[in-house]
Parts: C-alpha cells; structure tokens; sequence
C-alpha cells in the first residue's frame, strides 16, 4: 500500500539530532515497520480488513487532498512552462 | 588528515509569471530579488573585483568575457543578506547562495531557509504585479523541454589533494550518487533515450566527464577553480551534478555522503578501483531505471548497479570512520547512508519518506491509481504533479502538502529554520559577514564570500579580506563587533 501517516514510521523514533542534546539515545535507522509486525501477529482477518479500510480512507484524503490543490488548468500551465536555459 | 569541509549550496528557480502575456524572466527576476525587504537594509554591491570563475583547476586560464555590471545594475541584481546569504539574479533565474556552514544539518538549515525568502519574496513580487498576474517559483532543475538550470554544491577542500586524483576517486560516485540523491523526473530530454520515470532532473543534461563549462556541454566534474579563498591552501570543488532537492533527507545524504567521500579521498581512504568505462552513459542508464537493477560497465568489463557502486564507497567509508575521527553529524549521516543503501537493495519504494524521486514517484503512482490513469505518465496531470511538487508555495507545492501531512521524513525543525532567515551560522567567516550587515548597514560598500568592504566618511574605501572560511566565526569576532560601534571603528579595531 501507498503512503502511510498514522503512527509515524520513523519520525516517532527518530529525533532530531541536536534536538534533544541531554538525551543520549542514539536514534535508530527504521527497520521493518511496526505494520508488518501487525499483520503477522496473528489477530486474524478481521485487523487486516480494518487496516485496509483505514488506509482506504487515507488515500482518499491524500487524492482529495491533492485535487484541492493541484493546478486547474495542468495542460496550458505544463504547456507553457518555458524556462531559459542555466547554469 | 582532511581539512573540516565547509560547504554551502547555489540554487538556481524556475520562474514564470502566470496570465502575464509580457512575462520576461529577467525583469521579473530583478523584481523578485528586490521585493525581499531586511531591516536594516543597505545598498551594497557585490564585489566582482575578487572574482575569477575561468580559472580551471588543470592549471589554466580560458578567454573569455568576464561578467561586471554597473553599479546601478549591481545593486539591483544583488543581495546580501544578514544570515550571510547571496540572493541575486543570474542570468534569467534567481539563485539564492547559502552562507558558508560546516556540517550537512545546517546545510540543511540554510538551504530550507533559503526556500523561504525567496517565497517570501515571490510574495511580495505578486502583490505588485498587474491584478491576474501571479508570479510562481519552482524548485527544480528543468522545464521539460530540454532547458535546465544548475543546483549546485560547493565543498571546502584541500589544495594538496591532486585534481587528477579527485577526478578518478569521484566520477564513479558521481555518476552514481542519484540513487538516493535524485529529485526524480516524468519523461526524459534533451535527446535523452525516452522513458517513463527516472531517477535525476539533471542527468540528461550532462555531455562530457570533465570540464569548466555550466551552461553547455555540462561535465559531470566541473574543473572551475575558484577558491574564495587562501588559493595557496585551498580548492572549492563546485559541484554541478546534483539536483534541486526538495526533501530535508535527501538534501542532508546528499551533502553529508558527498562531504564524507571528499574527506576520504584527501585521506587516501578511496582504495577500490571503481572506475567507469563510460560515466556519461553509466549517469543516465542509472537515471533511466526506477528500478536500480540496470548494472554499468566498469573499466575492467566488470558488471555493476549504482547502488552496488554506490554499496561499495559505503564499505571504504564505514573502514575510514572506524579509523578516524568523525564527528556527530557525519557519524549520523553515515547510518542512514547504510540504511538507505540497504534499502535501495531490497526495493527502492521502500524509501518514499525518505527520498525525493521515491516519494515523487509514489505520489504520482498513487494518483494514477486512484484516478485511473495507470501508466498513463504522458497525461498533463501527471506532468502538473512533477511540477507542482517543487512549487515554493506552501499551500500549493505538493512537497509542502506532504510534509504538513507528515508522510516524509525530516531533518531539522521549522524553528531552525526560521531562525537562519535573519541569521548567519556562528562557525565560519558567515557570522562576520551577516553581523556586519545587520549591525553597520549604512557602511557596508560592497561584499564578496572572500571580502568585506566599508565606506567610511570621506576616507578611501576599506577592503577586510577574509581569506579563511573558518575564521570570523562568533567565538573569534564577537568581542571585537561589540566593542565596534561603527564600521570606522571596526577598521580601526582590526588595524589595532
């Protein structure tokens, strides 16, 4: 499945290197996901189906989202996209 | 033992003002550049006099024009600003150079400040144009039809390492970095072979290995010579091979991994053979495949990826940290150097929080899927979404949009980089050139990143080199600007 948010993969873990200087915690690169571990947990169909159904949704709200702000007239705008050439 | 590798970066915008039939992009740049009001403000000029960008680090100098403006001109075209950033017109971009910093996280830092005074700016600008007219600023190195414009790095180095020896150690990693460093691109151009989705912006662009060229026939290392500083003891490489990135962990992989490998190739520390027998091939049949399974050809007929190319200055890097100090934030870069390799083995779409051409990709895919346009990467909205996710507004840029959703990673916070808008980094010469803007606004005469000049009075103008990138920092000059009322004292106070 696409995008995620919820709990945040990595941002939770993940501080901000200088943030939190009096913390000695060394943050960790992600590994595998707490979502896979989920859905090997066991609990069955039933946390699998609502799972999909939350992501469902999510996708959703990222394509509405992206709607409400993506240029309305994409193919002039691209069209008439001309820039000089730089460095 | 490698000099600190200070480093900033030159970014270059597209521009376009949108229901304008007259637009012109070098009015509307000048307009934009001056629509960015600090207080306190000053008329300063930038000094071209300490300039020599035909210098070629073979050991030359190439005819040609060199570029010095009137003094009105300057002005217009030029400013200096209080964090010890350039932002200016060049050519028909505006271009916002960083001040000098030490490490990729304030790298990062300054770079994202960057975006944001010239979206400050870009807002200003529009008020002032005719009622309909907006003007729109965009992040990115290409229009999609074969015109580009630069993103480039610069990184303090070592005049002893020899050119020839930085050019072998590095054109591999070059040709190969995009893998993590890429801000990802719809289609291809430039006679670039066609296809779908590659990983770079920049790399059908580059035509040659090696060269002082920017504008045509770009290299892929480019040899200007061009220290902006002591020229007996250092080189600044100017990194022309890399694109506009708009997520914080990329650009932070992108400038720590890149600083990390320089260091190492002044040490000695690049002891594989990694050569390419074509590197311009090898940069765009790495770009061309969102897979990363398309294997380059290496001198000896040795069949590699770029992340196995990439994998293996990996391996020499973590040799080197074990035997070297390192310092907190390359110590930091080089784990998530390792978890992205790793990552970028297993599947790249794994990194689509992480990495600019992943999270553009699966943006764009994730549109077409639920909009039925599957495979359909030619239709005109899914060119508007390549666009659009460099766009500098905040409520329209689609980068923007997933970073207020938290679906990428980031690096610093917003406060950082709100800070760095009006402040210059404490630990390079940045510091002194920022300060003495803000504190004697009225006397700067004129700026370069190796020189500061003041207007005294009626006395001749006074030219203070800073020939040390590492000097002028606040623990060495603080003192001295508090105890400086003006700048006429200042002078005085560094003769004394």
């Amino acid at each position: 499945m696409r995008f995620t948010t919820g709990p945040k993969r990595a941002a939770d873990r993940r501080l901000p290197i200088y943030g939190a200087a009096e913390s000695t915690q060394k943050q960790q690169p992600k590994g595998g996901g707490g979502d896979a571990a989920d859905a090997k947990s066991g609990e069955g169909g039933k946390k699998m189906a609502k799972k999909g159904e939350e992501l469902k949704e999510e996708m959703d709200e990222l394509l509405d989202e992206i709607d409400n702000v993506l240029e309305e007239n994409a193919e002039e705008f691209v069209k008439n996209y001309v820039q000089r050439g730089g460095q | 033992m490698a000099i600190p590798k200070v480093m900033g970066t030159e970014i270059e915008y597209g521009i376009i003002v949108k229901n304008d039939p007259d637009f012109d992009p070098i009015s509307s740049c000048v307009l934009l550049v001056n629509a960015y009001r600090e207080d306190p403000a000053g008329k300063i000029l930038w000094d071209y006099d300490q300039e020599n960008p035909l210098a070629d680090a073979r050991g030359f100098q190439v005819d040609g024009e060199k570029y010095t403006p009137n003094q009105q001109e300057n002005i217009a075209r030029n400013k200096t600003l209080i964090n010890g950033a350039r932002y200016y017109v060049d050519h028909a971009h505006p271009e916002y150079s960083c001040p000098e910093v030490t490490n990729a996280r304030d790298l990062v830092v300054h770079e994202k400040a960057g975006e944001r005074v010239v979206e400050i700016s870009r807002r200003e600008a529009s008020s002032l144009l005719p009622a309909g007219a907006q003007m729109l600023l965009h992040k990115n190195n290409s229009d999609r039809k074969g015109n580009s414009y630069g993103s480039h790095e610069n990184y303090l180095m070592d005049r002893r390492a020899s050119f020839k020896q930085i050019v072998e150690n590095l054109m591999p990693f070059f040709a190969t970095r995009q893998v993590y460093t890429g801000a990802g691109k719809v289609g291809s151009e430039n006679r670039g072979y066609p296809c779908d989705y590659q990983l770079s912006q920049r790399a059908d662009f580059f035509e040659t290995e090696v060269a002082l060229d920017t504008m045509v026939k770009r290299p892929i290392i480019n040899t200007r010579d061009e220290p902006h500083a002591d020229r007996e003891k250092y080189r600044r490489l100017h990194v022309i091979v890399g694109d506009s990135n708009m997520s914080e962990y990329t650009i932070y992989l992108r400038n720590g991994v890149t600083s990390l490998i320089l260091s190492m190739i002044e040490d000695g520390a690049i002891t594989k053979n990694l050569v390419l027998r074509d590197p311009v091939r090898a940069i765009k049949d790495v770009s061309h495949d969102p897979t990363c399974r398309r294997e380059v050809t290496l001198e000896g007929g040795k069949k590699l990826t770029g992340v196995q190319i990439q994998a293996e200055y990996l391996e020499m890097a973590l040799a080197y940290a074990a035997s070297h100090d390192i310092d907190e934030v390359t110590a930091d870069v080089l784990e998530r150097w390792q978890y992205v390799i790793d990552a970028l083995a297993r599947d790249p779409m794994e990194l689509s929080r992480e990495i600019d051409w992943v999270i553009k990709k699966e943006l764009i895919e994730s549109y077409m899927d639920g909009k039925g346009l599957s495979g359909d990467w030619e239709n005109p909205r899914v060119r508007m979404l390549d666009l659009q996710y460099h766009d500098t507004r905040p409520d329209k840029g689609l980068y923007s949009m997933l970073e207020r959703q938290g679906r990428v990673d980031r690096i610093v916070t917003d406060e950082e980089i709100q800070h760095a808008i009006h402040t210059p980094p404490e630990d390079t010469r940045a510091y002194f050139r920022g300060e003495c803007l803000r504190r004697y606004p009225g006397e700067v005469f004129g700026v370069n990143w190796d020189s500061i000049s003041f207007g005294v009075g009626d006395e001749p103008i006074k030219r203070v080199m800073m020939a040390e990138p590492l000097k002028g920092t606040r623990r060495l000059v603080e003192e001295l600007l508090d105890g400086s009322a003006d700048a006429g004292e200042l002078v005085k106070n560094l003769r004394a």
